[in-house]
């Protein structure tokens, strides 16, 4: 067991499937370092964020694809190349971008399964930077994965560790549906112990981080680290959470979360999306619908306002739910009668 | 260069089978027993056969809701294809495309497609397989007059361009975007000049004429077999019928839908240049027009008394099966 960082075990993910398999292949802007790297005899650069660091050493130009600034090209050649049998991993470089190209995402790739009576695969990865917390502003800070995974087709995933990111997205390379693999950028850096080896973290399957009886916690992506941050004071305060990541959004381990809430009665949802419509008001939705008797208290879900993701530091910080917001919340829930 | 008889009776057979099925198609919707919107492709048939024929199974192509053509011409299964159309349980799609979303992977037909322009970047994505896999193949797009002004268009191209993938960018201007004639949406009005500008060969060409369409279809193939890269080919040709069968054309006059038929028949020129020149016995002709009547008639019958999709499939093939 070595310790790596999110980073780290996204690139060794794309490392090892490289080699297993020679259709899988990676395109996106500057994911080489620019020019597709033909005379340049340095290190490649991997990308803005260091996150195809050595894949074009290791694989040359070939399958390691610099393209132009070119969003709906990049998504729609790799939904071709992915409908004619190869398995590309396509980087949107920030999520906030799927605007320009999400014709070719949620049209093309998501339907042609279905549209086209099963008659081949869509194997396509799209690796997309999602998150607030590093003053990107409002255009490179956006979560926008409750709008992904309304898409029927579409697969959507979301690590909070280096462990899971490298696992799932060994599992999303070797999937055979369009997958959104949401990278959040405030965790790159992340460490943890991440095995060399090659392995799998199934899709649709969640995780107990910590066991608990009084409140049921479920955190996606950022938000999972903030929460475990609360432990302690939670526990100080007599609060017993059940910490729930749910690692993927579609498919989505629901029954892990009605399992849980039928134990603890009560709910919250930490969530990064815009609060209409997020991903942790269809969770919700969900448990009210299944599990309502079991519920001691109105779920509750918390996201940042309905607002852009500002610029500005205070700001910022202001906008994400933070472990004062949380801790509160789940007094609330607790102590509600 | 000098075409072989058998080549000819391959072009006459796909250009007459596609005018044979767009005419059966308009009588059927006429009568109303086709459930979706249909856009025929009468009057450009010499488009998709002339680059067709220079493409083997392996090779790909990428559709537009104007598909019929494309299909049939790439060599789409007749009988499913049509269930398809009907939107019938046996068809290429399991009855969930329709018209408008036909594919036949079997012989590198990616799919018509409803979205216009989109079909030209998932085109370019099917000739990475040049570049990864070193395969030695060949993905053409066909896009519209009106989809030449997309910007998934013009991305695909310059995407094309910077990697010299082998692609065929087939330009069909039939002088209408919907019911918008060229002269008013297409700014500067030459749509192969655009494709010049990211850097590839490019033709002009009478897109009613078999031979013009085949010989640079044949040129283009070659070269984005050599690796050298992609080319795009502009087709003048003349859309018989409205946008979509109920299109009132209220745009077009009289005179000119008149003319176009006399002068615009891709099937009256290729007949009337292979039995000048001697090439092909107009019986010989004759005979397959029969043929395709009959195989046309026979698919449409057998489509229309094949069963509709059952409800349990309203959901499945969403995800792999299993998956999700």
């Amino acid at each position: 067991m070595t310790i790596k960082t999110y980073r780290e075990a996204i690139i060794e993910a794309m490392i090892l499937e490289m080699k297993r398999d020679e259709k899988v292949f990676v395109i996106g802007e500057d994911i080489s370092g620019g020019r597709g790297c033909d005379d340049f005899d340095g290190e490649a650069a991997g990308g803005p964020m260091g996150l195809t660091q050595g894949l074009w050493d290791e694989f040359g130009a070939k399958r390691v694809i610099d393209t132009p600034i070119s969003e709906t090209a990049i998504m729609g050649a790799a939904a071709g190349a992915a409908l004619s049998g190869l398995r590309p991993i396509a980087e949107l470089m920030f999520s906030d971008f799927f605007g320009v190209c999400f014709d070719q995402i949620y049209n093309q790739a998501a339907k042609f399964r279905f549209m086209y009576g099963d008659q081949g695969a869509t194997p396509l990865v799209i690796r997309t930077m999602i998150g607030a917390g590093i003053g990107c502003g409002p255009q490179h800070s956006q979560s926008p994965y409750s709008i992904f995974a309304n898409i029927p087709g579409l697969k959507v995933v979301t690590p909070s560790n280096p462990y899971d990111a490298k696992g799932l997205l060994i599992s999303s390379i070797r999937d055979n549906d369009p997958v959104i693999f949401c990278e959040h950028k405030a965790l790159l850096g992340m460490e943890g112990e991440v095995p060399d080896e090659s392995y799998e973290v199934p899709l649709g399957r969640g995780k107990i981080l910590k066991k608990g009886s009084d409140i049921s916690i479920v955190a996606i992506g950022q938000m999972v680290g903030v929460v475990q941050n609360c432990i302690k004071n939670l526990e100080q305060k007599g609060i017993s959470a059940e910490i729930i990541d749910p690692r993927s959004l579609s498919p989505f381990d629901d029954e892990m979360v009605y399992d849980s809430v039928e134990k603890t009665g009560r709910l919250l949802v930490l969530d990064e999306s815009n609060p209409v419509c997020s991903f942790g008001s269809w969770i919700t939705s969900m448990v009210s619908e299944e599990v309502f008797s079991s519920l001691k208290a109105p779920t509750k879900v918390l996201t940042p306002p309905h607002c852009p993701v500002p610029a500005a530091p205070n700001l910022e910080a202001a906008y994400l739910p933070d472990m004062e917001t949380i801790i509160s919340a789940s007094e609330n829930l607790k102590n509600y009668t | 260069m000098q075409l072989s008889k058998d080549k000819l009776i391959d072009a006459y057979t796909r250009m007459k089978k596609i005018r044979v099925f767009e005419e059966t198609m308009r009588d059927e919707f006429a009568k109303g027993t086709v459930p979706a919107f249909i856009h025929l492709y009468i009057g450009q048939e010499a488009i998709a056969s002339g680059i067709c024929i220079e493409l083997n199974d392996d090779d790909t192509i990428a559709s537009t809701h104007r598909g019929h053509g494309h299909c049939l011409a790439k060599n789409s299964n007749l009988e499913r294809m049509t269930m398809e159309i009907f939107c019938r349980a046996d068809g290429l799609c399991e009855g969930k495309g329709g018209s408008m979303h036909i594919a036949d992977l079997s012989v590198g037909m990616l799919g018509a497609n409803a979205i216009v322009g989109a079909n030209a970047p998932i085109a370019v994505g099917a000739a990475l397989r040049q570049r990864v896999m070193g395969e030695n193949l060949v993905s053409a797009a066909f896009i519209g007059d009106g989809a030449s002004n997309q910007g998934a268009v013009f991305e695909a191209m310059n995407l094309a361009s910077v990697l010299k993938l082998p692609v065929l960018f087939v330009f069909e201007n039939n002088g209408y975007a919907e019911f918008t004639g060229v002269d008013y949406h297409c700014g500067g009005g030459d749509i192969a000049g655009r494709a010049e500008g990211f850097g590839m060969p490019s033709y002009k060409l009478d897109g009613s004429d078999f031979f013009a369409v085949q010989e640079a279809a044949a040129e283009a193939v070659e070269r984005a077999r050599r690796g050298d890269g992609p080319s795009a080919i502009e087709c003048y040709a003349k859309r018989w019928y409205g946008h979509f069968e109920g299109d009132p054309q209220h745009y077009r006059t009289k005179q000119e839908l008149e003319t176009i038929r006399k002068v615009s028949d891709p099937l009256k020129i290729f007949r009337d240049k292979v039995e000048e020149a001697g090439l092909v016995d107009s019986s010989d002709l004759d005979t397959i027009d029969e043929d395709l009547l009959s195989q046309v008639i026979s698919a449409v019958e057998k489509a229309k008394n094949s069963p509709l999709p059952n409800l349990e499939e309203l959901t499945t093939n969403v995800y792999e099966k299993g998956s999700y």
